[in-house]
């Protein structure tokens, strides 16, 4: 239904007259501004374009869009435009879209960087932000050793608060998660023990599994997505509303007042985590040798209890402070960091899940090789 | 109120984030019960400038003397006693999202005296009192409205009766009548407390009503093109760029004339 036509004719040797026709929308099919330039290649010696509209129907800005190129095609053959033959309301469009020249250097520059300055640049990035987390873990001791002497500044109902969401309200989803791998540890197990005769030994392994290694680093990871998240999303939060500028103008060191909380509290709460977290897992495997296997429950406890050593638990619960820690430090610090946008404060609580399960991840495997080393 | 001793001088204030200059060589002097709008064109720097004053970013070079006293050549004990008599009203109101009306105003009381519970809850309910909060102590500031957000700022703000106030664009998100409230809120403040109060903004008819005193920040040439009463630039400097700026883009001579 596009009835938008032009045709041109030649008033004189010099004009060219551009007729336009029908309605030209932004939904309907107009001509390109292609056929003024064939015109003016067909007769080099015009000189000026002027407009007719007489016959012009409905348009909106899909015709300024037209004449736009038009008088950028002419301008590079130094052909004149006239505009005066449109309508009013495109003129005045048209002054108005054309009354700030186009700055050139407005555009950010894409300067596209070299293979090796690109590598650079990311190289001295890393090392700035090596230092930025040294600065920051620095800055949270010294904090920390304010707090045992007495002399740190927060609010112990905040304290309070941040104890309860990191214990208490985590305690569903970590009886879930652990519970379902203490029961898949169990199933994977007994499947191979069976083919011995020695479906009693599950026990053992999932014991000695969850005690030492498994509650640790599931617990760890929950509450990265959970705590660490939350953490970096509030601190970020604050400081888009101008929160920690205002804490620091009063004096109130942020790294006290909003950071260490929220250390403490994880690294006080996720041990407890972790032991509770440890029984849920012994009895998701129980559920699976008592239910699917027959074994007697007493013999599974006793099995569970023969196998697992003091150490196992030692270096599970030590294993989950080291997490709270790092959790705790990953958040706080990519919140601390996050910009003054909404986008960064979602960047911040992703950033501080990945870091969080990177340096958990990076901590067990360094923990199991030196235990292994020294024979605990 | 004509005592005209300086409280504030910026001098040959040099302000960069890295090697990008915002703004060079600022030179100008608040004196005590001014009321000093600093204003200019958005993202010209007002805001980082201010954030010099109050200590939230140090200068490129030069100095900001409150006084005799050289607020960023000083150690840092002596500057974040000198942010005592200092009260900042930031642009988003900026009250901790955690804690209620009470707590937030209640924090730099607790941080700075030693009064008992019962002397802060006496002074927490005066300062709310003063800004129109009567009544709202237990309110958080996500359950109040912007405006009220603002005058809680301003209550947190006066808490220790500082002898300076900064306030960082205070009308922006208000509706007119609640914009012109918290002007005559300004200055009733430094009538009665002979506060001096530094603004940063851009609304007109705040910088014609309140200010006696002001800068004016050029973001093309990257400096302040002048300073004084704000009536008077607009009745004596020339400048196009000014006279602009306040007269909202109509140039001097235009029917914008009164």
């Amino acid at each position: 239904m596009s009835d938008a036509a032009v045709y041109f004719s030649l008033t004189s040797d010099e004009i060219l007259s551009v007729h336009l026709k029908g309605t030209w929308q932004m939904e309907t099919d107009v001509p390109s501004a292609q056929s003024v330039m064939e015109q003016l290649k067909q007769h080099p010696s015009i000189k000026r374009i002027v407009f007719d509209a007489t016959a012009l129907g409905a348009w909106d800005s899909n015709i300024l869009i037209y004449f736009l190129e038009v008088s950028k095609a002419a301008a590079k053959l130094d052909v004149a435009v006239q505009k005066d033959g449109l309508p009013a309301g495109v003129r005045q469009l048209i002054d108005l879209a054309t009354a700030v020249p186009k700055k050139e250097d407005a555009k950010q520059s894409v300067s596209r960087e070299g293979f090796f300055a690109r590598v650079g640049s990311e190289v001295t990035d890393f090392a700035k932000s090596t230092g930025d987390l040294v600065t920051f873990i620095g800055a949270a001791f010294e904090a920390f050793v304010r707090m045992v002497t007495g002399r740190a500044r927060f609010r112990a109902s905040d304290m309070g608060l941040f104890l309860q969401e990191a214990g208490a309200q985590a305690v569903p989803i970590v009886s879930l998660i652990s519970f379902l791998i203490g029961l898949i540890l169990a199933f994977v197990g007994v499947l191979q023990l069976s083919m011995f005769g020695a479906e009693v030994y599950v026990a053992d392994l999932v014991g000695i599994a969850m005690v030492r290694e498994m509650g640790a680093i599931m617990t760890g990871i929950i509450m990265a997505g959970r705590t660490g998240a939350a953490y970096a999303a509030q601190l970020g939060t604050m400081q888009v509303n101008e929160e920690i500028d205002a804490l620091e103008t009063l004096a109130i060191p942020p790294m006290e007042f909003l950071v260490l909380p929220r250390m403490v509290a994880l690294a006080v709460m996720m041990p407890f985590l972790v032991l509770y977290a440890n029984l849920m897992g012994i009895l998701g495997g129980a559920l699976v040798a008592v239910g699917m296997y027959n074994i007697n429950i007493l013999v599974y406890l006793n099995r569970t209890k023969d196998a697992i050593g003091l150490n196992d638990l030692f270096i599970g619960l030590f294993m989950s402070l080291v997490f709270g820690i790092l959790v705790a430090l990953s958040g706080c610090l990519r919140g601390m960091q996050c910009g003054r946008s909404a986008s960064a404060v979602g960047d911040a609580a992703t950033s501080a899940v990945v870091t969080g399960i990177v340096a958990i991840i990076i901590a067990t495997a360094l923990i199991t090789v030196v235990c292994s080393v020294l024979g605990i | 109120m004509e005592k005209k001793e300086p409280y504030i001088s910026v001098v040959d204030l040099t302000m960069a984030y890295g090697d990008f200059v915002v703004m060079r060589d600022l030179n100008f002097t608040i004196n005590c019960g001014d009321i000093f709008i600093i204003m200019g064109g958005s993202g010209c720097g007002k805001s980082t400038l201010l954030r010099h004053m109050i200590g939230l970013k140090s200068p490129a070079k030069g100095d900001i003397l409150y006084g005799d006293f050289n607020f960023w050549k000083a150690a840092p004990a002596e500057r974040e006693q000198r942010m005592r008599s200092v009260g900042i009203l930031y642009q988003s109101g900026a009250l901790w999202s955690s804690m209620t009306l009470a707590e937030n105003v209640s924090l730099p009381l607790q941080q700075y005296t030693k009064l008992s519970k019962k002397k802060v809850r006496e002074q927490v309910s005066l300062k709310l009192a003063l800004v129109g909060l009567s009544g709202f102590e237990d309110f958080y500031p996500s359950e109040i409205s912007g405006g009220m957000c603002k005058r809680a700022g301003l209550a947190r703000a006066m808490a220790m009766d500082p002898e300076v106030l900064f306030f960082d664009e205070p009308s922006a998100g208000l509706d007119p009548v609640s914009a012109k409230r918290l002007d005559d809120l300004i200055l009733q403040v430094r009538d009665s407390f002979d506060t001096t109060v530094v603004v940063v903004t851009h609304e007109l008819a705040s910088i014609f009503a309140i200010g006696n005193n002001s800068v004016f920040l050029d973001p093309e040439s990257r400096t302040m093109i002048a300073s004084g009463d704000p009536n008077k630039l607009l009745a004596e400097n020339h400048d196009p760029r000014i006279q602009t700026f306040l007269r909202r883009g109509e140039a001097e001579g235009d029917a914008g004339d009164e």
